[in-house]
């Protein structure tokens, strides 16, 4: 592509340089944050995390098409990407990571990645996959039955995909062409079985099913996915109803800390796919545009790490939840005053 | 005081809620036009309009799902599941879901669903038409579960169910819908959720149960009350959290204590609160603690002498109440 070409095509989405590069910033605050959990897991800090490096480009891109001041969120574990953009910070994270009573999303309860905050409008998620599926089709449909103007964004793997509750979900938001956006992160991998042993077909051709739109996308793409949720939230608040994109991206890392990889795949396999990370093409395409270089990507780098190391130094820091704490927040109103 | 059916009362809970509250809403297999299998639901889509009174796919874990997902955003949604038997496939949204989602976000998000679901057999409904499930999700914390036995109850618990923070499951027993006919308080009534309830008063033994069996148990004590034997029932309403404080005075006040449920023994409600009497108060007991329950069988067969054999009636219940009234 000639330069004038690279140069337009973020600008022909609507995206302002400066909103071109807060998407990569993002992206690179999501890797080097991963980069670092995984450290403070090998280093004993930890006990656990659960990875979403090769898929920040997407998660990025799809925040970034949303209204993040209106819409509601039900990212899945591998997120982080996503939940920074939406307004998640590397503190709050880090305070999951370490399972500490300031961590918003639980209080230190859950596992990390299992994300929550009500203010940001991220909703509460569990273990079991794909329940969230229907928890976004029935805030679709209360938001529809308000008359607000938003959507709910819903994320989950291609294996979750096989889950009952993303047909049930879909089929009702099909029925009622609910202002619901589905993007299945399809990572090639549940845990270690490979995509050809976990589909027959295609994601995103589950949709005509249903009912509405499906398609699929290259996830290591940013503007690409970027220009199809927003295409997918103009048509939901068109009253067109659900849109389904299936992400196309791969999962660099293992499943978790507790996986390894390397018995159901090969370092080469690994290896090429990281020659078509995201993130890195991302970077270039900025690059090529001519609005970053090398000097920015080492302040860049610098910045990140700085609040990186605060925040991770927070969090080691601050208190565990109390034992006692432990029986609060069953029912409304059972926790002593203040008991957050 | 208006005298009504049990099934009406729960439909005008509904509708009163529904009149009062905008954020109320009905979703369930068959709940609009038809007004329900059971006609539970019977005018209320004429009078709400589709939204709000609405037919969904046949798809329990949507129903549930969807129904926590609007009722996280701040709706107040009703869900009916057509029998308590189809609920199973739901039963990862409600224990997984509905139940933890305040616990695992520390009280920052919420979950104020009803979920309704006929129970019990003695309608030649078979293996899956006639279950209780109560022991299935009993001992989930996070969900409450009421069973209300009279058309007052029925209404003041769905008002209360309806009105609470925290997912409640409402389980309405489809033999006492037409059978059970009572008075209901005209206006607003409201039966608090976690408060047990003394039907009679009585010194010689204890009855400690719900749903329909408390009809069978209040006629053989009538019955028993000729042969000089004075009974003391009292109707557990809701089953999560158990009343602890009224089921130990129940029990304090005769000694001898019958738990009846037509749930099977097994891991019952029966089990629980045989438990918390034994743990508080065991050497104040007369009689060992019995229970008169379903047999551990997988579910009520069809056949009309397999479902009288399985079903509870006023004779099994008398018989028992004898029994441990003579012990």
């Amino acid at each position: 592509m000639s330069r004038q070409q690279v140069d337009s095509r973020h600008r022909e989405l609507g995206l302002s340089d400066e909103e071109a590069v807060g998407m990569y910033k993002m992206m690179r605050s999501a890797r080097m944050f991963d980069e670092r959990v995984l450290l403070l897991q090998r280093a004993g800090k930890i006990n656990f995390h659960v990875s979403g490096i090769g898929q920040e480009a997407a998660q990025v891109a799809a925040a970034w098409a949303l209204d993040r001041d209106e819409d509601y969120f039900l990212p899945y574990y591998r997120d982080y990407g996503f939940v920074l953009s939406v307004g998640m910070t590397l503190r709050e994270l880090m305070l999951s990571v370490f399972a500490k009573a300031e961590d918003p999303t639980s209080g230190g309860r859950q596992m990390p990645g299992h994300f929550g905050h009500k203010k940001l409008r991220i909703v509460t998620g569990s273990s079991p996959v794909t329940t969230q599926v229907p928890h976004a089709v029935g805030i679709a449909l209360a938001a529809k039955m308000k008359g607000q103007k938003l959507v709910s964004f819903v994320t989950f793997g291609e294996g979750s995909s096989n889950q009952g509750d993303f047909h049930e979900g879909c089929n009702f938001a099909g029925v009622h062409k609910l202002p619901v956006i589905l993007m299945c992160e399809n990572n090639q991998y549940a845990i270690s079985v490979p995509v050809h042993k976990q589909l027959g077909g295609r994601v995103a051709d589950r949709a005509l099913g249903y009912g509405f739109e499906g398609l699929r996308v290259d996830g290591n793409d940013a503007l690409a996915i970027y220009a199809a949720v927003k295409e997918a939230r103009e048509r939901a608040l068109a009253g067109g109803g659900p849109t389904l994109i299936e992400a196309m991206m791969y999962r660099l890392s293992p499943h978790s800390t507790s996986d390894n990889d390397l018995a159901y795949r090969t370092k080469e396999e690994v290896e090429e796919n990281r020659g078509r990370d995201g993130v890195a093409a991302f970077r270039r395409y900025l690059e090529e545009a001519g609005i970053w270089s090398a000097e920015q990507e080492d302040e860049l780098a610098a910045a990140i790490r700085k609040e990186m190391d605060e925040a991770t130094r927070y969090a080691d820091e601050a208190p565990f939840p109390t034992p006692e704490s432990t029986l609060w927040h069953v029912y409304e109103g059972d926790a002593p005053q203040g008991g957050r | 005081m208006p005298v009504m059916d049990y099934i009406e009362a729960i439909r005008l809970a509904m509708k009163e809620e529904m009149e009062r509250d905008p954020d109320v809403f009905v979703l369930g297999e068959d709940v609009g036009v038809k007004g329900g299998v059971f006609t539970t639901t019977k005018g209320l889509q004429e009078q709400f309009g589709e939204a709000r009174v609405m037919d969904t796919p046949l798809s329990e874990s949507a129903i549930a799902g969807v129904a926590i997902g609007a009722a996280m955003y701040g709706m107040k949604p009703i869900a009916e599941m057509q029998y308590s038997d189809f609920m199973f496939p739901a039963t990862n949204q409600i224990i997984s879901e509905a139940a933890k989602i305040r616990y695992r976000s520390n009280n920052d998000w919420s979950c104020p669903v009803v979920i309704r679901a006929p129970i019990g057999g003695g309608i030649f409904g078979g293996l899956y038409h006639s279950q209780c499930p109560e022991s299935v999700f009993f001992g989930t914390p996070g969900l409450k579960i009421v069973a209300p036995y009279s058309p007052a109850d029925a209404k003041g618990l769905l008002t209360a169910a309806i009105r609470d923070p925290d997912p409640v499951l409402f389980f309405e027993n489809k033999k006492c819908y037409r059978l059970v006919t009572g008075p209901v308080p005209e206006g607003e009534h409201v039966v608090e959720i976690g408060k047990s309830n003394v039907l009679r008063e009585g010194d010689d033994i204890t009855v400690i149960s719900y749903s329909l069996p408390l009809h069978f148990a209040l006629q053989a004590a009538e019955e028993l009350q000729e042969e000089g034997i004075s009974a003391h029932i009292l109707d557990l309403r809701t089953l999560q959290p158990l009343d602890k404080e009224g089921i130990l005075a129940a029990a304090r006040r005769t000694g001898k204590v019958l738990i009846i449920h037509e749930d099977n023994k097994t891991g019952g409600i029966g089990a629980e609160v045989s438990a918390i009497i034994a743990e508080e108060m065991l050497y104040e007991l007369d009689a060992p603690i019995r229970r008169l329950c379903g047999p551990d069988v997988p579910a009520m067969p069809i056949n009309p002498p397999g479902e009288k054999f399985f079903m509870l009636n006023k004779d099994k219940v008398l018989a028992a109440m004898r029994e441990l009234a003579l012990y």
